[in-house]
C-alpha cells in the first residue's frame, strides 16, 4: 500500500537532486534553472501528497501557484540569460561580476 | 496492486531522469531528461487522483516551459564542455550538502510519522465532494474562495511577460534594411510620387 511517506521520500529526494545539481554545475546557468525547476516540482509532489492524504483540495490549489511562480520564474531567468549572453558572450556564472562596485 | 506497481515505475522514472538532468553533458539533453521528469511526476500526480495539477504540469511545463529551455540552449553558441570543468572539483561539497539535506528530510518525515508533531488536520471545508470530478473541485474552489489568490497569479505572469519581453527586445535601427519609417510612409502626398503624361502616339515617354 502506498501511503504518504512514499510521496515524500521522493519528493525529498528530487528536492536533495535539485540541491546537487545546483553545486555541480556551477558554471553552466541553463542547468542551474533546470535544477530549480526540479526543486520546485519536489514542492510541488508534496503539496498535492498532503493534498490527497488529508482529504483538502487547498493544496492543489498552492501546487498551481507555485506552478504559475515557476513559469515565471523560468521565463525572467532565461531572459536575463539572454540579454548576458548578448552583451557578454559567455553565460560562465563564476565570473560574473559586472555589477560589483 | 497495479498502484503499487505504478508509484514505483513513475518514481523510479522521475528519480532517473532527474540524476541525467543534472549529471549529463549537453544541456539539450538535459532538458529531454526534463520533460521525462515531468511526465513521470504527473504520473504521480494522476495516482492521488490530482488530474487537473497533473495536466498542467504536462502543459505548462512539457509545452511552454521545457520548449523555452530548448529555444534558449539551441539559441546561444555555447563551449558547454567549458562549462563543465568545476564538475569533479565541486563533487565531493555537493555530495556531502546533498546527504545531509537527504538526511535532515528522511529525519523529520520519520518524527512526523512518529506523531511527535500534531499536523493541523482539514476542517474538510475544503474536501472534494464523493461525486465531483477533481477539476470541477478545484475549480469552484478557486473561482471561489481563492479568486485573489488567482488573480495575483494572473499578474504574476502578466509582470513576467511584459519583463521578458522588456529585457530581450532590441530597438530597431533606423536606417535597417527592410525597416518601415511610418513617419515618411504618411508624409508622403501623391503629387510627389506620381506625375501625369500624356504621350503621342508612336513617342517614348521621358521620365
Amino acid at each position: 500500500m502506498i501511503g504518504i511517506e512514499h510521496y515524500l521520500v521522493v519528493g525529498a529526494i528530487l528536492f536533495v537532486l535539485g540541491v546537487l545539481g545546483i553545486f555541480l554545475n556551477r558554471k553552466n546557468v541553463i542547468v542551474i534553472l533546470m535544477a530549480i525547476e526540479l526543486i520546485l516540482l519536489a514542492v510541488n509532489i508534496n503539496l498535492v501528497a498532503f493534498s490527497h492524504f488529508m482529504n483538502d483540495l487547498v493544496g492543489q490549489v498552492f501546487a498551481m501557484l507555485v506552478l504559475t511562480v515557476a513559469a515565471a520564474e523560468a521565463a525572467i531567468g532565461l531572459a536575463i540569460l539572454v540579454i548576458y549572453f548578448r552583451g557578454r558572450g559567455t553565460i560562465a556564472v563564476d565570473d560574473v561580476n559586472r555589477m560589483k562596485g | 496492486m497495479i498502484q503499487t506497481l505504478a508509484f514505483y515505475l513513475f518514481a523510479g522514472l522521475v528519480i532517473a531522469s532527474a540524476v541525467m538532468v543534472i549529471m549529463s553533458r549537453n544541456p539539450v539533453h538535459s532538458v529531454l531528461w526534463l520533460i521525462l521528469a515531468f511526465f513521470n511526476a504527473a504520473g504521480l500526480m494522476v495516482l492521488v487522483g490530482a488530474e487537473f495539477i497533473a495536466m498542467l504540469l504536462v502543459i505548462v511545463y512539457v509545452g511552454a516551459v521545457a520548449v523555452l529551455f530548448l529555444f534558449v540552449v539551441m539559441m546561444l553558441d555555447i563551449d558547454f564542455a567549458a562549462m563543465r570543468a568545476g564538475f569533479i572539483k565541486n563533487f565531493p561539497l555537493g555530495i556531502a550538502v546533498a546527504l545531509i539535506l537527504l538526511a535532515e528530510l528522511i529525519l523529520g518525515l520519520g518524527a512526523y510519522n512518529a506523531g511527535g508533531l500534531e499536523l493541523a488536520t482539514a476542517d474538510g471545508s475544503a474536501a472534494q465532494g464523493v461525486d465531483q470530478s477533481n477539476i470541477e473541485a478545484i475549480g469552484v474552489l478557486l473561482y471561489g474562495r481563492y479568486i485573489f489568490l488567482f488573480e495575483v497569479a494572473g499578474i504574476i505572469l502578466l509582470v513576467a511577460m511584459i519583463g521578458a519581453i522588456v529585457l530581450t527586445f532590441q530597438p530597431p535601427k533606423p536606417g535597417a534594411r527592410g525597416r518601415q519609417d511610418i513617419g515618411k510612409q504618411i508624409a508622403r502626398r501623391p503629387h510627389e510620387a506620381t506625375v501625369m503624361k500624356n504621350p503621342e502616339t508612336g513617342q517614348g515617354v521621358e521620365l
